[in-house]
């Protein structure tokens, strides 16, 4: 599905991260995790070709991507979802999913339902402006936003940033449902413990390069995990 | 909802940032009290209830005509987030397209719309994709500077082909009609008219299509718009080409009234950035109201002051509207 191979990326000439090597396979949620500034997001980005990639190769669906050209992408099925969201402020729940489903562009997508049935808050929204609509619930409109696109991989940047506990887990277990249908989901999270929780395999990051990859549970077991991430 | 295309920051919500429609209603009625209470001093300086109607039918007509040359300009701003200086220059080039149209094909002045309009839009279009869609990431005064490059080009283009000599547009049957006692030109009338007419187009396809909810999803937050699959730049030529027909939709109508030479659209310019910073940059049926305010303004300073230059309190009234209300008269709270 995804496949980095010794990627290099950074931005302004200043390498952030260093042959970084990392694969997603159909139906799995994979996580990264890593503290602040490990470079996870900047993996992210690297990905859908906004940062810059400097050696190595990014393939989806075993075609490279290129940089630059994002919008391509979601209409190949690769969506991500910032951590900033990047929601329509100025448009209305509903409108905000149909521009989802721009993406789509006549391949089989999920039902509009059973999306919202994901997050019933936004049914109850659906004309409300965005903007006007708190964090947690911008952060179920971003997500319900990229699965209208229906892609076969989700890149998730710390969803769970700014949310209660409660509706961390809301997301979290929309996050599972979603992979149980099928898709593919590249989450990054500072939220260690949480993610490896429930991700199939997991991937430590640590000042740009992969120090430990594993299953979600043998991480969370890890010694080393335990003592960097989990306050153990 | 306004057809508003202004960008709100992205932030975790916060309803605090949109007026509310009471807030709303109160700029309204605020607006309203001050051009009564201006219109009652007008009425005392003026003396004569006739003199006093024809300054306030000339200067709703005269606001109308300001709009309809405002609204490509600040439709271009809400999306695009450019000051386009050469929307006077399209105005220009649109009102010797028509004067070209009515000359050699001998039709009916308005039924040069069915020209200009479409041959704008290509033209607006080409501009976006060649000259302005390679600098939108470049910093504000390079884009500020292609415009003005471009209205400088257009000026002198036009120069070129048609010389220093004033041109005319004659609308036929175009008489004086009497307005409550007050005299204007049919073709004031249906310019007015066609800037109504142009908000609801305008506002119908921003509010009601496919590729106009596309332009507003692009001017709340480009980044997003490329997640889901759109192609930002053709999002951006596809509204530069909807500002340019909205230019030369208002050249056509004001060719029968306006000594048409290559300057012409740049008269212009001033009064439609006046015009769109107090509807609120982006905002459409807020142009409408810019304009009619500015219309008003000219006329009843003419009675108040008819010494002064009626631009006077024209920017006098912009002032205090920047310094109460930053955002524009219908722009949001800042």
């Amino acid at each position: 599905m995804l496949e980095l191979t010794g990627v290099r990326s950074g931005y302004h000439g200043l390498e952030i991260l260093h042959e970084v090597n990392l694969t997603v396979q159909p139906g799995e949620i994979v996580a990264i995790v890593g503290a602040n500034g490990a470079g996870k997001s900047t993996t992210l980005r690297t990905i859908v070709g906004e940062v810059k990639l400097q050696g190595g190769s990014v393939t989806f669906k075993d075609q490279p991507v290129v940089g630059g050209r994002s919008h391509e992408l979601a209409r190949r099925g690769l969506m991500l979802v910032p951590e900033h969201r990047a929601l329509f402020g100025s448009l209305t729940v509903d409108e905000n999913l149909t521009m989802g489903a721009r993406a789509r562009k006549g391949r089989w997508g999920f039902e509009k339902d059973w999306i919202l049935d994901l997050f019933p808050i936004l049914r109850e929204r659906r004309t409300q402006l965005a903007e006007t609509m708190s964090g947690g619930q911008q952060q179920m409109l971003a997500i319900a936003r990229a699965l209208m696109g229906s892609p076969d991989l989700l890149l998730l940047d710390e969803p769970s940033t700014g949310l209660s506990p409660k509706l961390t887990w809301t997301v979290f277990d929309a996050v599972k449902a979603i992979r149980d249908r099928g898709v593919s989901v590249l989450i990054v999270e500072q939220n260690a413990s949480q993610v490896l929780s429930f991700a199939d395999r997991a991937y430590v990051l640590e000042s740009g390069s992969v120090v430990l990859e594993g299953s979600g549970a043998d991480l969370a077991d890890d010694a080393r995990v335990q003592a960097a991430y989990l306050g153990g | 909802m306004a057809t508003s295309l202004q960008n709100a920051p992205e932030t975790t919500g916060s309803a605090a940032r949109r007026p509310t429609l009471s807030e709303r209603q109160k700029v309204a009625i605020v607006t309203v009290s001050v051009l009564a209470v201006v219109t009652a001093v007008a009425a005392l300086r003026a003396g004569s209830s006739t003199v006093l109607v024809q300054a306030l039918v000339t200067g709703v007509l005269t606001g109308g005509i300001y709009s309809l040359v405002a609204m490509g300009l600040t439709l271009i701003y809400g999306v695009l987030h450019i000051i386009n200086f050469a929307n006077g220059a399209l105005v220009a080039l649109a009102m010797y397209l028509t004067f070209v149209t009515v000359d050699t094909m001998g039709v009916h002045p308005y039924t040069a719309l069915l020209v200009v309009v479409p041959a704008m839009g290509v033209l607006g279009a080409l501009l976006q994709t060649s000259l302005l869609n390679p600098v939108m990431r470049a910093p504000i005064q390079i884009q500020l500077l292609v415009t003005i490059g471009l209205a400088l080009a257009i000026e002198n283009v036009l120069l070129l082909v048609f010389g220093p000599t004033p041109r005319s547009v004659q609308l036929p049957g175009n008489v004086g009609v009497s307005i409550l006692g007050a005299t204007v030109e049919l073709s004031r009338i249906y310019a007015f008219v066609g800037a109504l007419v142009l908000v609801a187009i305008l506002s119908l396809v921003l509010q009601r299509t496919a590729i106009g909810t596309s332009i507003r999803a692009v001017a709340a937050n480009p980044e997003g718009a490329r997640l889901v699959g759109i192609n930002t730049k053709s999002i951006y030529s596809v509204t530069f080409a909807l500002g340019a027909m909205a230019a030369g939709a208002a050249g056509v109508l004001v060719a029968p009234f306006t000594t048409i030479e290559p300057t012409s659209g740049a008269i212009f310019n001033l009064t439609a950035f006046v015009v769109v910073v107090l509807g609120g940059m982006g905002n459409i049926p807020g142009a409408l109201v810019g304009g009619l305010v500015v219309g008003l303004t000219e006329q009843l300073a003419g009675l108040i002051l008819p010494d002064e230059s009626p631009l006077l309190a024209v920017f006098v009234v912009f002032l205090i509207v920047l310094f109460i209300r930053p955002k524009g008269v219908f722009g949001r709270a800042s």
